[in-house]
Parts: structure tokens; C-alpha cells; sequence
């Protein structure tokens, strides 16, 4: 929840554009998020100075840097806990948390879970190239079972995380999908992040040009993509192909790819996606869909509202007066048994 | 007296009360022992809250098992609390014991070898079972065998009296059991002539919620006393006068209690909001404990998923413009050291707070030692310099947390408390210091942003603290290196160098802000001892013995350890030698070596025990010899 300040100026593009060089490799991903972000910052109402970007420790933990606003790259992995006692001591301000699958996953695996189940009003932006790039390409843990890497020459024995069924697992109150070279997409899922009061994250499948090139090919490229991706709308069934004619259908808990308009199917057959329902469980059934049996499903999981965890924090402190009345350091000091010695 | 002349009492005499009179003592060490469930933490508090509130001076040591229950009447589990007190100043919890009450065999066999000869040995004969005694390790009942000879022995079945005293309770056989420690406590409160309505009173508000168990205490409470006043185990009561001290208020505070009072302290003091990120770990938790129920100051507590969580969160609020605190003990300081070289980094205002325990590893969780100086000051990757200060005693802790707090945000740079597991749950008198005498810490934050560098440095090399929500001056700081004046990132070798020399120059020279050293005793002759941390007491009780003795030998206790004092070097020549007793195998002994070319004699202790100030003592008498 950002207290933001009415009249933020007339922010542009330009103003969240720092001086530094931009180190990616051309052609990275990265760079296409990067502008998406700095296209959002100035249209949020948010006066510059309020916002924070937090990094860890990777490629995509760069980002700070080439942000204009508050911002620390700091340590691999920790970077959801730094963001948390920032908000915690300074609810007013816009955290935006900017990790990958090794930083938020492997090192960070700890702190990214409790992240999502306490609800800390923070922008989490996972950008998931299923490699390590910064160590120069060794497998990661979204890398696929079997892939063959610098440290997995005979291929990966590692059965990869799903970051967003993780999430949603996690209790995460905001969990959404998206490809780095759909930038429409991208830009409108980052919106709704930043509307999003509480965790919101946000998956980013973001093509390594150098490691991992082509690992989200048949996601971007315009030929395979209607046929690989399911896009997920809020009240809408799940549709999904380039003529729009095929379905999921959920037989109990199973999921199944179903043709409208064959075999007696019609659109009241389809799931229809509930990013609002209070509980989590078809967001990951849908988050448990994933090639090479189903299209990826891209979009919003879940969007629901749960008071923020620094919320909690400062009714703790009402509480407290309303009990306590307003701490006096005098009367703590002299609290418990005390006697005078004259 | 031999056992035997005593009969094992049950009750006390129908008869008259028999005439006692009352010994004024100087001083007094008592020891409640028993098993972990036995209560003898909640009496040995009681018994000295007493005793503070009648104007002693005193210092207490609880030693309990790092299991929370281990299984009944095992040596194992034994839980103990010790306190001194006294007509004049009390350094220690004391060495030898006077009086131990032991709820079970197995206490008496812990805890007999400390009692003096000629102490008293009250035991629970209740307890004292073949099947416990067995348990204990004993072949034979010492309450009877004539072992305990060199004791004034009082065996009293505290169990039975207990029992039917609370006859007709409505309380289960196994809950009138528990209310045995009142019954000591009581017994103990009748023999050192100390009144019951306070404690009657503190029952019945610490049990308010349970007034059947308040009402069982109490009883409990009033036999022990009634049954010491009957019995004819005890012809002589004992006394200790107030101590005399300074005119003011007071109140017994432990070291935990007194860091985070000190926190607070320092909170107001800065006009900063207080933030302590911490992950629950023996003998730290307490610290936590204490600020999580401070709320209604400007306290944030957060108890975070790990170690690391916990200091990073801290780094988080640090570079949000709180004050920010994260405390641990020596696995947990481990686990925050990649997040401490951030902080050295980033230079970015935090405070440590290493309750030390006896290690590696898990160690020994909730025993006292001192072995991590040497972390503190040099366990970092890189040229990762952090100043490193320690408190000497309980109340110490609360001027520590202040002094920390002080530098942190005064040179912008983490800061290293270390305390240790006998400090944070020992507890002494303490005058309660007027607010207003406490100096400020000044705290500016840069707001305009006209010329401004991210890495320009003030007069004590600290770079400008700005919060973020600061108009125009919208920075990143992280781990990579930086320019030396812009922030930028910068591989630039000749900057790393100056980058790397001016982060230690800035911690060096806090030295310069530190005030001249004090020596107790004379200012120069044939010895020095030096010590740092919890050691204060046993080293300053076993110098002013030596003293006495004629010896020529000064007591100089450290709180700065890194950096040094500047004055440390010409204050150590003035003796001829140096002795540096220390609770690990020498590390303050080797850092005087390196700075200052001395020879430095030692004295190691690792036992997870206190030193006595008569093992120190006799290492000061071998090394002036």
C-alpha cells in the first residue's frame, strides 16, 4: 500500500533511466522487462523518491541499478528479507523485490516462501531463464528433469520447481505468469502487480541469449505460441489455440484438453478461471498445468485481498497502546521491583 | 555434626518454637538445585527479588540443562540458581556455596562439591528414593551413609510436608507436587529473616489467572516458613544488611533485560524507530522476548525464518532510516556473516548482539564461555572490519546496547555486541540512570541534495545517511564495489585499494573518540590483568584479594575490543607483566601480543563454568612469582 503523494510531478519514461551502463548481454530478456518497468514506474501516482528496488545476486539482480529510483543490490537470495524490514519500518514506500530462479529458488528458496504466506506488501519480480547465467550456465532449479548443463553433462537428475504453484502453495495473495517478449502482456500483468495490495508475484519467463537460448521459443514466437500458451482471464473459461476452439475441462481434480464444438463439448464445459476465489486450490490445479500435455497457462493465478503482513505489524502497536497506553521510557526503566536507597 | 545426630525429620516438633538468635552475615551464596520441572528458576528469582528489595547487593547465575525437561531425577537435568548477596559490593554470584537446597539426589551429587566445608546441605529427603538415588549414581543414601559429614546437613522431606500442607487441595496429587519449590522457598525466606507478605502478594499476582494454584503456593509457601520455625534444625537465623551505595532507585535487572532496555534507550535517544529482526536461539531468545512485548514504544520486532532473515531484515530497516538491531548466539553469527559484510558494504548503521555460548557448532547452548573475540573482529571474507565492543556484567549491558547503538550511527558501520549466556540470564542490583543525564545520539539524516555523493565522507569517514522517500537524491548502494565518491559500481583496482583502506581507517578511528582508560588499582607495578566481557566480576574480586595480600597488581577490563583503545599499548607498559585470564584458549591474549609485541601469560577456562576469583588468584600469584 503506497501513501502516495498526490501530485508526483509529470514523471516520464526518462526520469526512471539512470546513468549507468546497462552490463546485459544483447538481446537479453532482461532489457524487455527492464522497459516495461520504467514504462509502469511513471504511471503509478508514486512520487520517484518513494520507490525501492531490491535485488539479490544473479543477471536479472542488476536491475537496481539502471532504475532511477531508492535501491539496494545486495546478497544472493536474502533480497525478499531486506525488502521485508524495509517495509516494516517504512510502510509508505513502493518495494519492488527484482530476482531469478537461482537467487529466489535455490539460495533464496527460504526466505521467497515465507515471503508469499505473510503477505508483505511487496512487488516480487521472478525472472526465471531456468539457468544460471551470472556463473556462465550451470543447470538451475527450473532447469527441465534431464538437462544437460556445465554441472549436469549426462543431464539433470533435479525435477525443476513450478515458481508459481510454489507460490500459491505458500499462500501468495497476487501469483501471475508472464513472457518477457510479450510486451503487452507483460506490461498489463506488471499493472495489475503494482495494484495488488500485499505480496505480489510476479513469473517472468525471460529468454537467456547466451545459456539457455530459445528455452520460451514456442511461448513467443507468433507461429507456435496460440498453441503452446492458455491465457488466462479473470471470469473467462480457459481457451486457448489459435482458432480459440480448445479448452481445459477438469474431471474432478484432472485436468483434460477438450475441442469445443467436438464430441458434444461447449463453452459450459470449460473451467472458468476465478483469480478471486478465497481459496487457492483450482489456481493450482491450473498452476499444476504444464507442457508437454497442456499449454502454459499465462496470466493472473490469483488476486485476492488479505490484510498486509506490516498492517499486522502496526495494529501490533495499537494494540499495545490501547493495552499499554504510550510507552514512557521513564516508567520501563522503573518497571518490575524497584526500591530507593537514600 | 554427623548426619547420623539427626534424625530424619518429618514434621516439625509439636512444641514450642525453640529461642534462635540472629547472625548478622557479610555475605552469603546460596544454591536451589533440582530437577528441570522442580521450579528452582521461579525460586531462586523469588528469594533474590527479596533480598534486592531489602537492599543487598547481589548477582545471580541460573545453570539449567539445554533440555527442556530431561527426564525425571537425572543428573542431566538438573537445573540450578545461585545467587551472592551481601552488606557491600558483589562482583560474582560467589564460589564457594553456603547453603544448597537440593530437591533430589541428583542435585545433591551436582552441586555437593561446591558447598564449603562446614555450608549447610538442606535436602528433600522426599525425594530420595532407592530408584532415585540409583538414577542419581548413588550405592548408598548420603543423607544417612555419614558422606555428607562435612556439611551441616538438614534433611526435611519437603515432598510429604508439602502434601499435607496442601491436604484437601483441590489440586491433583501431580500439581501439589509442583508446589514444592514455594515450600523451600518459604523455608529459605524464614531462615534469612525475610518477610512473606511480598512474596504472598507477588504470588497472587503472578497467578492471578490460576487462583487455585496462587492459594496452593501460598500455603506451600507459609509451611516452609511455619516448618523452619518450628524445627529445631535451625538454631541460629541469619542477616544480611542493605549495602551501602549510591542514593537513588534501583531495581535487579539480568543482561538480556538490560540490552533491551538499553535499546530502547537508545531509540529515544536517536529519535529512530527501534527494529530488531532475530530468529530464536538460546541464550538470545530473552532479548526478543523482551522488545516483542514492547510494542507500544517505537518497536518493531520481527521473528524471522532463519539467521540470515533476521540481519537482513535488520539491513533492510537499517537502510530505511530505523535503528536496527538483530541479536543471535555463535551458530547464528555463522549464519549472518555474508549479511554483515553487506552491512560493512553498504555502511549502513547495525548493531549484532552475540550472546556467546560455549561452541562450536551447537556447543554447549546454555553454558557460558567467551571464544568469539576472534570471530567478532576478524570472521569475515574479504577486509571486513566491524567494530567490536562486550559488556562486563548484567547492568553493563544496558550502557553497552547505548554505546553500540552510538557508533553505528555515528560512523555508519555495523557494530558487534558481544555478551554471553552468563551475563544475559544472570541478574544485579541496578540504579535506575535519569533520562536526562543519558548523552544524546545525534542522528542526521541528509536530505538536500545539493553536491551529493553517495560514498562523500564526514570527519569520521561516515558516508551521509539518507532515507529513502528523500526527494532528488534517489541512490543505489549494494555489495559490489564502489566508486569511491559516486556510489557507482567500480572494478577499478586503485579504488578498491582506497575503498578497502578508508573502510578500515573509518573503524580505526573510532579509537580516537574513546575515553583515557581506567585501571583499577595501582598505575603501574608487577602486574596487570586484563580481561574483557562477563569476566569482570571473578578477575576484580580475585585482584582486590591480591591486593589486599600485598601484591602489586591492577585490574584493566576492555569493553572496546576492536579498535583497541589508543592508549592500550602505554597503559600495558607500565607493568611488568600481563596476565589475560579468558573463558577460550586466549584470544584477547593474542591480539595484545599482535598489537603491542608484549609477552601476555594466560589463563583459559572452557567448561561452560565461570571462572572462581580463586582460580585467578592463583594464576596471579604463579605469573608476578
Amino acid at each position: 500500500m503506497s501513501h502516495a503523494i498526490e501530485h508526483p510531478g509529470h514523471l516520464s519514461r526518462k526520469d526512471f533511466v539512470t546513468d549507468q551502463d546497462v552490463r546485459w548481454c544483447p538481446g537479453c530478456g532482461d532489457y524487455s522487462v527492464l522497459a516495461q518497468v520504467q514504462k509502469l514506474l511513471p504511471s503509478l501516482g508514486i512520487p520517484r523518491e518513494n520507490f525501492v528496488f531490491i535485488s539479490g545476486i544473479g543477471c536479472s539482480s542488476r536491475f537496481p541499478y539502471y532504475v532511477e529510483t531508492y535501491g539496494m543490490h545486495s546478497i544472493h537470495g536474502r533480497a525478499p528479507a531486506i525488502a521485508t524490514g524495509l517495509k516494516l519500518v517504512r510502510p509508505e514506500l513502493s518495494v519492488w523485490v527484482v530476482t531469478g530462479d537461482g537467487d529466489a529458488l535455490a539460495i533464496g528458496g527460504n526466505h521467497f516462501i515465507h515471503l508469499m504466506r505473510r503477505n508483505v506488501d511487496l512487488k516480487i519480480l521472478l525472472l526465471n531463464n531456468r539457468i544460471y547465467g551470472l556463473t556462465k550456465g550451470q543447470y538451475s532449479p527450473t532447469s527441465e528433469f534431464g538437462k544437460q548443463t556445465k554441472t549436469t553433462p549426462i543431464g539433470s537428475i533435479d525435477r525443476p520447481f513450478n515458481p508459481v504453484a510454489l507460490a500459491l502453495a505458500a499462500g501468495a495473495t497476487f501469483v501471475a505468469r508472464s513472457v518477457d517478449l510479450d510486451q503487452e502482456h507483460l506490461g498489463e500483468i506488471l499493472r495489475q502487480a503494482a495494484a495488488h495490495r500485499g505480496t505480489a508475484f510476479v513469473e517472468v519467463y525471460q529468454n537467456c541469449i547466451t545459456f539457455n537460448d530459445g528455452a520460451f521459443s514456442t511461448l513467443t514466437d507468433r507461429e507456435t505460441r496460440d498453441e503452446h500458451r492458455l491465457l488466462l482471464a479473470h471470469g473467462q473459461p480457459l481457451v486457448f489455440g489459435t482458432a480459440r476452439s480448445r479448452g481445459i475441462r477438469f474431471r474432478g481434480a484432472v485436468p483434460e484438453i477438450v475441442t469445443v464444438g467436438a464430441d458434444g463439448v461447449t463453452e459450459a464445459d470449460l473451467a472458468v478461471h476465478d483469480a478471486r476465489a478465497e481459496n487457492s486450490g483450482v489456481a493450482q490445479l491450473i498452476a499444476a498445468l504444464e507442457p508437454p500435455g497442456f499449454p502454459v497457462p499465462l496470466g493472473v493465478f490469483r488476486a485476492v485481498d488479505l490484510p498486509t503482513y506490516e498492517r499486522l505489524s502496526g495494529e501490533l502497536e495499537t494494540t499495545a497502546r490501547a493495552r499499554y497506553g504510550e510507552g514512557s521510557l521513564e516508567q520501563l526503566l522503573e518497571s518490575g521491583t524497584t526500591w530507593t536507597i537514600s | 555434626m554427623s548426619a547420623t545426630d539427626h534424625p530424619v525429620a518429618d514434621a516439625p516438633p509439636a512444641a514450642a518454637p525453640p529461642r534462635r538468635h540472629v547472625e548478622e552475615l557479610e555475605q552469603v551464596v546460596i544454591r536451589f538445585a533440582g530437577d528441570s520441572g522442580d521450579g528452582m528458576q521461579l525460586a531462586g528469582d523469588e528469594f533474590s527479588r527479596s533480598v534486592a528489595a531489602a537492599g543487598a547487593d547481589f548477582v545471580t547465575r541460573p545453570d539449567y540443562p539445554s533440555e527442556i525437561r530431561a527426564p525425571v531425577g537425572t543428573t542431566f537435568g538438573v537445573s540450578g540458581y545461585q545467587i551472592q548477596y551481601s552488606s557491600h559490593e558483589v562482583l560474582t554470584s560467589g564460589d564457594a556455596v553456603d547453603v544448597l537446597v537440593a530437591m533430589n539426589p541428583a542435585a545433591l551429587r551436582i552441586n555437593v562439591a561446591d558447598v564449603r566445608q562446614g555450608g549447610m546441605v538442606i535436602v528433600n529427603t522426599g525425594a530420595f528414593s532407592e530408584a532415585s538415588l540409583a538414577k542419581a549414581g548413588y550405592t548408598s543414601n548420603p543423607v544417612t551413609d555419614g558422606s555428607l559429614e562435612p556439611y551441616r546437613l538438614s534433611p526435611i522431606n519437603i515432598t510429604e510436608l508439602t502434601a499435607k500442607a496442601l491436604r484437601g487441595s483441590e489440586l491433583s496429587k501431580k500439581d501439589i507436587g509442583r508446589c514444592k519449590n514455594y515450600f523451600a522457598l518459604g523455608l529459605m525466606l524464614w531462615l534469612y529473616h525475610r518477610p512473606l507478605e511480598d512474596e504472598i502478594a507477588d504470588i497472587r499476582k503472578k497467578f492471578a489467572k490460576k487462583p487455585v494454584f496462587a492459594e496452593a503456593n501460598v500455603i506451600a509457601l507459609k509451611a516452609g516458613w511455619a516448618y523452619g520455625d518450628a524445627s529445631e534444625l535451625f538454631p541460629v537465623l541469619y542477616h544480611v544488611r542493605p549495602a551501602p551505595a549510591e542514593p537513588g532507585r534501583y531495581r535487579s535487572l539480568t543482561g538480556s533485560m538490560a540490552t533491551a532496555l538499553g535499546f530502547v534507550a537508545a531509540s529515544e535517544l536517536s529519535g529512530l524507530r527501534l527494529f530488531l529482526g532475530s530468529y530464536p536461539i538460546t541464550p538470545a531468545s530473552e532479548i526478543l522476548h523482551s522488545l516483542a512485548g514492547l510494542r507500544h514504544f517505537r518497536v518493531t520486532t520481527f521473528q524471522a525464518e532463519d539467521e540470515i532473515a533476521g540481519v537482513c531484515s535488520a539491513i533492510g530497516a537499517a537502510f530505511g532510516g530505523a535503528l536496527a538491531i538483530t541479536t543471535t548466539s555463535g551458530p547464528g553469527m555463522a549464519l549472518k556473516t555474508e549479511a554483515i559484510g553487506l552491512a560493512v558494504m553498504t555502511e549502513l548503521p547495525l548493531v549484532i548482539v552475540n550472546v556467546q555460548r560455549g561452541g562450536p557448532s551447537t556447543g554447549l547452548p546454555t553454558k557460558i564461555e567467551q571464544a568469539d573475540l576472534l570471530q567478532a573482529i576478524y570472521g569475515r571474507p574479504g577486509e571486513s572490519p566491524v567494530p567490536v565492543i562486550a559488556a562486563r556484567s548484567p547492568a553493563d549491558c544496558f550502557d553497552c546496547a547505548l554505546e553500540a547503538a552510538r557508533i553505528a550511527v555515528e560512523f555508519m558501520t555495523p557494530v558487534i555486541l558481544l555478551s554471553d549466556g552468563g551475563i544475559g540470564n544472570s541478574a544485579e542490583r541496578w540504579r535506575i540512570p535519569d533520562i536526562a543525564q543519558l548523552p544524546p545520539i545525534p542522528v542526521r539524516f541528509r536530505t538536500d541534495p545539493q553536491g551529493f555523493q553517495v560514498y562523500a565522507r564526514d570527519e569520521h569517514l561516515a558516508r551521509a545517511w539518507v532515507r529513502p522517500g528523500t526527494p532528488g537524491m534517489e541512490h543505489r548502494v549494494g555489495g559490489l564495489e564502489k566508486d569511491f565518491v559516486t556510489g557507482d559500481i567500480s572494478g577499478d583496482p586503485l579504488n578498491h585499494q582506497r575503498m578497502v583502506e578508508v573502510r578500515a581507517a573509518k573503524v580505526a578511528g573510532i579509537a580516537r573518540e574513546l575515553p583515557p582508560l581506567s585501571v583499577e588499582g595501582p598505575a603501574n607495578g608487577d602486574l596487570v590483568v586484563v580481561g574483557w566481557g562477563s569476566t569482570y566480576g571473578a578477575i576484580a574480586q580475585a585482584v582486590e584479594r591480591g591486593q589486599r595480600q600485598g601484591l602489586s597488581v591492577a585490574h584493566l577490563h576492555l569493553r572496546h575490543l576492536n579498535p583497541l583503545p589508543f592508549d592500550l599499548g602505554a597503559v600495558l607498559q607500565r607493568y611488568r607483566k600481563v596476565l589475560v585470564p579468558e573463558l577460550n584458549l586466549g584470544q584477547l591474549s593474542r591480539l595484545l601480543r599482535e598489537h603491542y609485541l608484549l609477552p601476555v601469560a594466560e589463563l583459559h577456562k572452557v567448561q561452560g563454568r565461570p571462572f572462581t576469583a580463586t582460580e585467578i588468584l592463583d594464576r596471579i600469584v604463579e605469573v608476578i612469582e
